[in-house]
């Protein structure tokens, strides 16, 4: 649809090749400031790499050793698969169970999940990381309880506002017929809430992903994911490697553009639909 | 057919829940508690009353000013994004070649984290400043700018996604029967577009102001409150309050509870946006 055109063709083209040089610019900043010796990069960071300050790979290998990066991005990967896969699944179960029960507690635990939307992280961080520390589920396998639990609002959210429209007579002959509960809702209603699911797990991938305080307060740094490994390059008196660091921004980036470019339309329509039901 | 779901319950409900329990209810309702207490650990809890929420002014100036820098800084950085992606929105909408392409590259910089992005920008930022002999701590200003153009570079193309989506789902008609009664591309768009797509505007507006007004990750790499505090953000100062000071556990609960009173203020301010349109509708 085109609204009007008061402005000549070019004149909108170039100026979005224009904006887009300016997304791309700073990414550009941080691969070509990889291979440049650190000494050069906080005086000459627009500097393209030449024979003075090139350095080869030396900023990854220094960064790869002092991140413990492929152990980071392990850590991420394993956090964000099945923390994502776990809400996915304890979720989408709630949801159809308190929508399907009606009563005043499935409304309460409905509320209860609403509000937690609002709630922001720093009002439950403190005894959060408590608990956590005192039922031992302060590692990489047990933040994805903590995960499932915060992430719990928006997604059930999301699935019962799904299931809400699904018509309940498809669930009815499927019992009248002899299913359980459990086999009417993982054979008939779960294969139905593909695409809620997909949206579910764009957001929550984004989300957990690139979450930085929950892995630090909980895990701390003895297991570190990519965003706790990164900030942990800064150390402890202020004094940052830049070089090592902007190696490592391009390898904490790279896995995300890659992603992107791959499902970029199940990632867009996927933030469309829960920046709208959100 | 709802009694025999009910009676598998546990199955279906039970999980998730304890989840919840674990990582929202139980530390939200402790969390409230402690507010009203002093303590260092969880063995040495005495009730204070409203202490805490008292010494949260009074101990320094900080929280405070951090209101304030978050405040300025959430209405600056709405208007801009909000702005730039409307009107990225409408170039994108019309007949530019390549516009896909266009889309995709702007929306990129939403997937990186604010741990990644808050370094590239202190990168670039302290680049040009340089030149001038100067770097991010010198001025609280840099900071705050640097967050704004941060945050800009971050949201704009999620706004504009969700504008162009709205923009799409305009009458092809109504406009076409406007421009034949010779509507000028102004009146269109602030008598057909804008009110059309008025309910993405709220939605847009409502997400830029709480991401803005939670903002941490962005806020610790980029500058982390320097120079002394000056560009700390609150979500940063109740961060601080409660790690880097032994005692102060409880007042940085009572900045959290009031963190939360003022981010709930925002989301019912929303809710009563939404509900006064579909009431008009």
């Amino acid at each position: 649809m085109t609204v009007s055109r008061r402005y000549p063709r070019w004149i909108a083209f170039a100026s979005m090749i224009i904006i887009s040089a300016i997304v791309i610019f700073p990414i550009a900043v941080v691969v070509m400031n990889s291979f440049k010796s650190r000494l050069f990069i906080s005086s000459a960071p627009f500097a393209l790499p030449d024979s003075d300050t090139f350095i080869g790979f030396e900023n990854y290998t220094t960064g790869l050793a002092r991140t413990g990066f492929f152990s980071a991005f392990g850590y991420s990967l394993w956090i964000t698969v099945a923390s994502v896969a776990m809400i996915i699944l304890l979720t989408s179960m709630l949801a159809w169970y308190i929508t399907r029960v009606h009563g005043t507690l499935t409304s309460l635990i409905y509320y209860a999940l609403a509000f937690s939307m609002i709630v922001p992280f720093q009002m439950v961080m403190f005894p959060m990381s408590k608990i956590a520390n005192m039922l031992g589920i302060d590692n990489p396998v047990g933040i994805i309880i903590l995960y499932v639990g915060f992430g719990a609002g928006i997604a059930s959210f999301m699935f019962a506002g799904f299931v809400k429209s699904i018509p309940i007579a498809l669930e009815e002959a499927c019992m009248i017929d002899g299913a359980n509960p459990p086999q009417t809702f993982f054979l008939v209603v779960f294969p139905m809430l593909k695409s809620t699911a997909v949206t579910v797990a764009i957001l929550q991938t984004m989300w957990v992903w690139n979450d930085y305080l929950m892995p630090y307060l909980v895990i701390g740094t003895e297991y570190r994911t990519i965003p706790v490994a990164i900030q942990y390059l800064r150390g402890g008196y202020g004094a940052v490697d830049m070089g090592a660091m902007m190696a490592m921004l391009f390898l904490a980036m790279l896995p995300v553009i890659i992603f992107y470019l791959i499902c970029q339309r199940y990632i867009i329509n996927g933030v469309l639909a829960g920046a709208v039901k959100g | 057919m709802e009694k025999s779901i009910r009676r598998w319950g546990v199955l279906f409900a039970l999980p998730a829940l304890i989840c919840f329990a674990i990582a929202f209810l139980v530390p939200f309702v402790w969390g409230l508690v402690l507010s009203f207490c002093r303590f260092t650990a969880i063995t040495d809890v005495s009730f204070t009353g409203l202490d805490n929420y008292v010494r949260a002014f009074t101990v320094d100036n900080y929280f405070i000013h951090s209101f304030f820098f978050t405040l300025l800084f959430t209405v600056v950085s709405v208007a801009g994004i909000n702005l730039l992606a409307f009107t990225l929105s409408l170039v994108l909408t019309g007949s530019v070649p390549g516009k896909n392409a266009f889309r995709t590259i702007i929306f990129m910089p939403n997937l990186i984290g604010g741990i990644v992005l808050g370094w590239i920008w202190n990168v670039i930022i302290n680049g040009f400043l340089a030149r001038y002999e100067l770097n991010i701590m010198s001025d609280p200003s840099f900071g705050f700018w640097g967050l704004v153009v941060l945050m800009l570079w971050q949201n704009t193309g999620y706004m504009m996604v969700i504008y162009i989506a709205a923009i799409q789902n305009v009458s092809t008609d109504m406009l076409e029967a406007a421009s034949i009664d010779g509507a000028s591309y102004t009146t269109k768009l602030f008598r057909i577009i804008i009110p059309t797509v008025m309910p993405s505007i709220t939605i847009c507006l409502f997400l830029t102001l709480t991401n803005g007004f939670k903002l941490y990750d962005q806020n610790l790499a980029l500058t982390a409150g320097n120079p002394n505090h000056q560009t700390e953000m609150l979500a940063m100062n109740i961060f601080n309050t409660f790690y880097s000071r032994v005692g102060f556990e409880g007042v940085g609960q009572a900045k959290a509870v009031i963190f939360t009173i003022l981010v709930g203020m925002i989301a019912l301010g929303q809710l009563a946006a939404t509900r006064r349109k579909e009431v008009e509708n």
